[in-house]
């Protein structure tokens, strides 16, 4: 018989665990769905961010909010610099080169890191309870909480964005066709600065909230690690993929974990939305929201 | 390097296939196996040819990335998997049945050809980036496996470890010993993988890294080839994977993670995609890259920072420049360390004349 009530405690972590990983498979469907590029640092994006934000308030005394808001600057200014810099000279070429140029940025970002704020985990604390809210059989831990409400906040604002403004039907435009949306007079390149600066964004946010319910260190980065799942899962290209990949992946890695771990020792969190990402692969390669592309000589 | 090339009239096919046209890159070929096999064994001291060790298993496992990623156009973050799969099959066939090198390594070998062939199934239907997150998947996957399945990692700390290679009885024990030992299987690696690539196979392996769908439509078989990239590239890696078991002594899972992957890929990328000197230089230079840094900081670095800093510097200054490199190798110079030697040779092929 199986266990209800440590069924639906699993089951609700894996909610909003997984509503957290959504806002992070946000940052990676942003540029992908605007630049076509892809982002294997986006874990280390995470990553830097909540170490800004740690730092900003361990090492120079910042106020909280100050700290936060220097952390969302600081990764929109990386994310123009990045574009800038690294991305644009890459428009065009085929794509392992952008693969491995943000794999690259991955290891620097590794690098940077504990090079500037020291390699000692770092606590990031917001300024709400650590006492689990009870309701029911479900305990459930405020962060995580404010986590995917932030997320499912996002999740719309950037859903009302792509499909109503003006802009992010100028982004859509040339996702879908560069050469296209240039000769209609949309300044392609300012897109897709726009799409890392919003994806800075994302990530800030991401680092704050798992920086805050993990701690800092170089290990927040293997956060990144499950976008891949979410977003095979979801979709590349779409943000209710997000959110749906984000929920599966959150669901089955606390569940899988929950009854296969005493088995086999542990590990099964990191080992079992990968496998099921085999499978979607296996059935549905693009995703469940995902653009089947088609070709032709 | 200033040969002239004038008067060479070629007139039959063998002769334009062959791999060393000129008698020049023959006497130079031939030069650096001397070179290789008598000069530098005998001349160097020891502790410098581990560092040529290193360099030479990197060499097999960049040549076998460098034919699924340059001339197939397949994308794989899972080299590091295949290669242990490679070393701990050999060490438990090593261990468990007293397999000498001569068995265990080209079992090693297959059974990762087998898994990678097995982890390039998804390459069929998908491709580009999604291929390269199946293969993580697939990295990810082995990784766990080896660790949790104590009946292939053998208990402790998920290592094994492997007696000496022997050779008619005399153990291959010295690094000097190890660096012929090495030295044979690279240069097997070379002449294979040179020859693999001018081959009906190796254009075809091209012809679907150019266009998958034009290749398809002049008739190859997308399936086949695709999946013998896989399996080719993996037996590399395996090979490479129980090269580096018995040059350690013991096959631990730690030696082949992701990071493994990556390094792999980045020889690749820096030495020059789609060619096998490429490889070469690529391995070279990542390989060297955190011993010299580590040499530089610890003859300089204690000038301007304490010794805990630079301790702390070492391998955190290793990533960054890791990581620009690879990034600065992409966006100035997409060929590769290959590419720069090409331009050199060409210059001088010319000189003194510059047009």
């Amino acid at each position: 018989m199986l266990d209800w009530q440590f069924f639906s405690l699993l089951l609700s972590n894996g909610i909003l665990i997984g509503l957290m990983y959504s806002l992070i498979a946000l940052g990676f469907v942003l540029v992908y769905k605007a630049t076509d590029a892809i982002n294997f640092a986006q874990g280390e994006f995470v990553m830097i961010a909540g170490w800004g934000v740690a730092a900003a308030m361990a090492l120079y005394g910042a106020p909280l909010w100050l700290a936060v808001a220097a952390g969302l600057g600081g990764m929109i200014g990386f994310g123009f610099g990045l574009e800038r810099v690294v991305l644009r000279p890459l428009i065009g070429r085929p794509i392992v080169a952008v693969i491995m140029a943000t794999i690259g940025l991955a290891a620097v970002l590794r690098g940077l890191g504990p090079l500037l704020w020291g390699a000692e985990t770092r606590s990031l604390s917001l300024p709400i309870s650590d006492s689990p809210i009870v309701w029911g059989p479900l305990f459930i831990p405020p962060i995580q909480l404010l986590g995917a409400v932030v997320s499912l906040l996002f999740l719309a604002a950037f859903g009302w964005f792509f499909l109503k403004s003006r802009k992010g039907i100028a982004m859509r435009a040339v996702a879908d066709n560069q050469q296209v949306a240039m000769a209609m007079g949309i300044n392609v390149e300012r897109y897709f600065a726009l799409a890392w600066a919003m994806a800075g964004v994302v990530s800030a946010l991401g680092g704050i909230i798992w920086g805050s319910l993990l701690g800092v260190d170089v290990h927040l980065a293997l956060v990144g690690f499950k976008v891949f799942p979410v977003v095979i899962l979801g979709g590349l290209d779409s943000v209710p993929g997000a959110i749906l990949g984000g929920l599966i992946v959150g669901i089955v890695e606390n569940v899988a974990a929950g009854y296969v771990d005493p088995w086999v020792g542990g590990g099964t969190k990191d080992f079992a939305p990968y496998l099921l990402m085999i499978i979607a692969l296996m059935v549905r390669p693009y995703g469940i929201f995902g653009k089947a592309t088609i070709e032709r000589v | 390097m200033i040969h002239r090339e004038c008067g060479v009239l070629k007139t039959t096919y063998e002769a334009d296939m062959a791999l060393y046209p000129l008698p020049i890159a023959r006497w130079t070929v031939a030069a650096v196996a001397v070179l290789m096999f008598v000069v530098l064994p005998l001349s160097v001291h020891e502790y410098y040819l581990s560092i040529v060790n290193l360099v030479s298993i990197s060499v097999v496992g960049a040549l076998g990335l460098n034919i699924l990623v340059g001339y197939t156009g397949q994308i794989s973050i899972g080299h590091g998997a295949f290669m242990s799969v490679g070393a701990y099959t050999a060490a438990n066939f090593a261990v468990r049945l007293g397999f000498p090198f001569w068995l265990s390594l080209p079992l090693g070998g297959l059974m990762a050809a087998a898994v990678g062939a097995v982890v390039g199934i998804p390459s069929l239907r998908i491709k580009g980036l999604y291929l390269a997150i199946a293969t993580l998947a697939g990295q990810l996957i082995i990784e766990w496996t080896i660790n949790h399945v104590t009946f292939i990692s053998g208990g402790v700390q998920a290592s094994i470890q492997v007696p000496r290679p022997e050779l008619f009885g005399y153990p291959i024990a010295t690094q000097r010993q190890m660096y012929f030992f090495l030295l044979i299987f690279v240069v097997l690696a070379l002449v294979a993988t040179m020859n693999l690539v001018r081959s009906r196979i190796g254009r075809a392996f091209i012809a679907i890294r150019d266009h998958d769908i034009a290749a398809e439509i002049i008739g190859v078989n997308i399936f086949r080839y695709k999946l013998l990239a896989f399996a080719i590239s993996s037996f590399y890696a395996g090979v490479t994977g129980v090269l580096y078991t018995y040059y350690q002594g013991i096959a631990n899972y730690e030696q082949f993670q992701i990071v493994t992957s990556i390094d792999y890929l980045a020889m690749i990328i820096i030495g020059g995609l789609g060619s096998v000197l490429g490889s070469v230089f690529g391995a070279t230079f990542v390989t060297l890259l955190p011993i010299v840094i580590r040499y530089t900081m610890e003859a300089s670095g204690g000038l301007l920072f304490s010794e805990a800093a630079v301790r702390n510097l070492i391998p955190n200054l290793r990533l960054i420049l890791f990581g620009a490199l690879i990034i600065f190798f992409l966006v100035v110079e997409p060929e590769g360390l290959n590419r720069l030697w090409r331009n050199i040779r060409n210059y001088f092929r010319l000189w003194p004349f510059a047009y």
